[in-house]
Formats: structure tokens, sequence, C-alpha cells
């Protein structure tokens, strides 16, 4: 395995089983993602994007295939790929916003208290919570719990951030207004994205690159390594790539 | 000038705003200790009125004479020392009721074996009240406090095990990837991530262990405090009746209950307090 930085995905069969039978989540997959890229996974439901962050979380085993990162085999789950959920339940309810985002760079040992509680600071400061800071979860909007899991996650400096949908909760006022700022936080860390949505006009919005999964098993569509600059008539040609020759809007 | 966006709001209006205190009784009435101090009131005078309408102190004394009972009592001594012995025996069993269950509960929490175990071990001995198994206790471990302690242990193991292992399981799949997610250990885990995330529920199976295990000993004190020579609470009020001091053995039943209100209101309350109140885990 050569060991290029940045994660490698290469012919990733994924099955998981129900009570009465295995579903093959997604076929022979192989994709790259490259240090610095904001790299969607996108395809309907039931196409495994959810299975494949999954797997690159290290939260399921390939059944064929293999997943490394920086060359090294993912096994299990770990820090170095923090992930962001879609539910607003990932904050633990009883530490306050600044212990949550703390938690983690404590708990892998990764940073000492002191640092972990000013890189927490800094972090808060980025996604506008400075006066949130002590509350508990409960007292917060969708939109700032969000935030919090996503300052929690890039305050550890992790290898890649993998993120399962994260804005689909939220209302569409919102969505958009997290949709500019996680790439306003992106400018300034340039950290890498995994980023899975099944909403096209959020792909091409976050993305630099768009791999296209077709569903019942997922397989690959076809990747899109250019983005920028192309809008509506991106939106249009992934429409029908997903859904054949009609045109379409995506919502 | 366009029409393009209408501004809707007469800002030349007066605008009556609503910003007066809460009448006094409206804030006195919805102060939860307050209400519930009333309801004590209200049953004293009921009791107080029905004692004097009976008339008959061996039957059903009067709140006053029960008072004054328990003032002696408390004053010379006796019934504070008979709850510290209550206390003592009740403390250890608790204690180790609860070490059981955590046992269990690890038990269950890390292997599928475990955790049948754990359910089905429940599902049999709950049910079945610790008095029931005080014969078998005694003629094992003797008339004295190792018996008690070993019903006192079947009274709190199983309930506090049960709430403790639901809690485990009701933890929600995001919560439980979050926790892996840091690379904690197994203990790690358990103790930062599914303890606190179950605490709900392990609260409530704890408050609920503390009333079974208090119950279950002053009903076995009363079966056999008689032969251990220094008995607590439940002795106190088997001997009162004995001696027809029904004064007494009211006094007796009041401690029993204040004690329990007293641990219920500062342990237990002040714990909800400052943890699920504080975290949104229980409304208020």
């Amino acid at each position: 395995m050569d060991a290029k930085p940045g994660l490698d995905v290469a012919g990733v069969t994924l099955c998981y089983s129900t009570s009465d039978q295995i579903v093959t989540a997604t076929y022979r997959v192989s994709f790259q993602v490259a240090p610095g890229d904001r790299f969607i996974l996108l395809g309907p439901s039931g196409c495994g994007k959810s299975s494949l962050l999954k797997a690159v979380g290290g939260y399921m085993a390939p059944v064929e295939g293999h997943i490394a990162l920086n060359g090294r085999e993912v096994r299990k789950p770990g820090p170095d790929r923090m992930m962001v959920f879609q539910e607003f339940d990932q904050l633990l309810p009883w530490k306050t916003v600044k212990q949550n985002i703390m938690f983690p760079m404590l708990a892998s040992r990764k940073y000492s208290r002191v640092e972990a509680a000013d890189r927490a600071d800094l972090y808060i400061e980025k996604v506008n919570l400075t006066r949130a800071r002590d509350s508990h979860p409960h007292t917060l909007s969708g939109g700032m719990k969000q935030r919090v899991a996503i300052a929690r996650g890039m305050a550890m400096e992790p290898d890649i951030l993998l993120m399962d949908e994260p804005f689909a909760a939220l209302d569409s006022l919102t969505r958009g207004q997290m949709q500019d700022e996680l790439l306003s936080l992106w400018e300034e860390t340039k950290c890498t994205l995994l980023f899975v949505t099944h909403s096209i006009s959020e792909a091409i919005k976050i993305g630099n690159r768009i791999l296209l999964l077709s569903a019942h098993p997922g397989r690959v569509r076809a990747e899109i390594n250019q983005v920028a600059g192309r809008g509506k008539a991106l939106e249009a040609e992934i429409y029908s790539l997903l859904f054949g020759s009609e045109s379409g809007h995506d919502e | 000038m366009t029409n393009d966006i209408i501004h809707d709001i007469d800002h030349a209006a007066p605008i009556e705003i609503v910003d007066r205190p809460v009448p006094l009784a409206r804030r006195l009435y919805a102060n939860p200790s307050l209400r519930r101090l009333g309801v004590v009131v209200l049953l004293g005078v009921i009791w107080q009125a029905y004692g004097v309408i009976l008339d008959n102190p061996l039957l059903f004394p009067r709140l006053s004479d029960t008072l004054v009972a328990l003032g002696e009592g408390v004053m010379s001594g006796e019934i504070p020392k008979k709850v510290l012995i209550s206390l003592r025996v009740l403390l250890m069993g608790y204690g180790l009721g609860i070490f059981a269950a955590g046992v269990l509960t690890a038990l269950a929490a890390t292997s599928r074996f475990g955790s049948s175990l754990l359910e089905t071990l429940t599902a049999m001995l709950n049910p079945l009240p610790s008095i029931a198994l005080l014969p078998l206790a005694m003629l094992w471990f003797g008339l004295g406090e190792a018996s008690l302690i070993f019903v006192l242990l079947h009274a709190v193991t199983w309930v506090v095990a049960m709430n403790t292992h639901s809690g485990f399981l009701s933890v929600s799949q995001t919560l439980r990837m979050v926790g892996r997610n840091y690379g904690l250990s197994l203990p790690g885990y358990v103790f930062r991530i599914l303890v606190p995330a179950a605490f709900p529920s392990i609260l409530s199976g704890l408050k609920i262990g503390w009333a079974f295990a208090w119950r279950t000993l002053v009903a076995a004190e009363l079966v056999f405090g008689a032969a251990s020579g220094k008995g607590g609470l439940g002795w106190y009020i088997f001997e009162n009746k004995n001696e027809l001091e029904i004064a007494n053995v009211f006094a007796g039943l009041l401690t029993v209950i204040a004690i329990g209100l007293i641990v219920d209101s500062l342990v237990f309350g002040r714990i909800e307090k400052h943890t699920l109140r504080r975290w949104g885990m229980q409304a208020h």
C-alpha cells in the first residue's frame, strides 16, 4: 500500500444485516480524498453513503476492499476521524458547550487541559457561540447544537472531518446560513471534509469534488472533480445522471 | 416610491405592555414545596380532628399526643438510638446491593450472556418480596445483622440493576458512536459516556431501591428484632405495641416517614437539581 496522504477507499463492499437478511449497502466503491478537499458523497437514500462514512469512521468493517487514512488501515473508530452527526443529541447533555468541545481533546489525550481550554475558546469564537459557552446543550437551538458539534470536530484538528448530513434536520434558512459558515470555517482551517448529503444544491455549494452514488446497492455513478463555477448547469447534469435524461430540480 | 416591500407595522400606535408582578397568593401557590407543606398541614388537621372525635387513644391517638410522644422519645435519646441502629444496617445493605447491581450490569453491558443472565434473574427474583426470604435468611445466617443485610441486598439489587440496565440500553446510537469516536478505553466509555447518559434511569433505580430497602428493613425488624437484643425502629414500634403505648407506635411510624421524606428531598432531590435538571434530562 502506498503511503500517500489523504483517504484512500479502494473497492469497498459494505454489508449490514437486518434481523432476517444481509443487505449490500455499497458494492466495490473506490475514491480518494486529498488533504484540504471538501469531498461530497451524494446520492439518493439507499445508496450507502452513510454506511461508507461509518466505514471510514471505523464503525463498520468492509466485506471486501480496504480503507486507509494516510497509509494506515482503518480498523476501529478513532479521534483522527472526528464525526459530526445529523442528530441533535450528539452533544453530551451533562456537559456545557465548552466542556463538550474540550472532552474529545482530553479523552484522546491529544491536548493538555490548558491547551484544550484555549482551543475550545478559540473555536467557540469561530462558530459565534461565545455567549453560550457555559450553557448546557438543552438550552441551545438546533443550529447552535450543530455549530457546537462542528467546533468540537474541528478543534481536534482531525486528519479528516466526517460529516453525516449535519444540516439535514435544520430549517432551510438556518441550513443556508450554516453552509456559508462551514465554508468560511474551511477557508480559515483548510481541514479535509468528507460530507454526506442527499441534496444536490448542498453538494454543489459545499463541495469541491463530488462522488455520485446510485442506489441498491451503492455504486459509483460519477466522480465530479470540477465543481466551482458550474452552478445550475451542473445541478441539471447531476440530476440527469441520477434519474435518467429528464431534467428537473432538487427540492 | 416602490411598493415592493410594504411595512405594515404601525409604530405610532400606543403599546400596552403587561409588566406587573404576579399576585403574592399565586406566587405562593406556584411553589411546589409550599403546596406540599399545605397537604401535610391539611392531613395533620384531619388526623387531630378524627382523634378528638374518636377519643380512643388505644386505637388512634391524637396528633398532639403523638407529637408529645415523639418529642419525649427524641429527647430521651431512645428514638435517635433506634434510628442510628436501623440506618447503619440499612446503609450496609443498600451499599452492598448497589455494588452487586453494578457488577451485574457491568456483565450485562459487556456480554450478551451477562445481559440474558441479568434479565432472567431480575424477572425471576424482583417480584419475590424480600421479607419472604427472611425465614430462609434466619436459617442460613442466624438472628442478627447478617440476615437483615441479606434481605436488604435482595430488596435493592434487582431494582437498581434493572433500572441501570434499561438506562444503558436506552442510550442513543448517536451518543454511543460519539463516545467510541474518541478512542476511550472500555471503563472510560462506561463511566464517561454510558453512566451519565443513563443517569436518569440509574437515579430512579437508586430512589426506588432506597424505598424498598427502608420498608424491608422496618418489616424485618418487626419480625425478629425481639431476639437480636438491640433492635432498630421496627423493633421500637413492635415493642411499644406490646406495651400498648400506641402514641409511641405512631411516633415510630412518623419517624420512618420523616426519614423517608428527608432522604428523598435532601439527598435525591438535591442530586436531581444538580444533575438532571441542569442537564435538561428532566422537566422542572
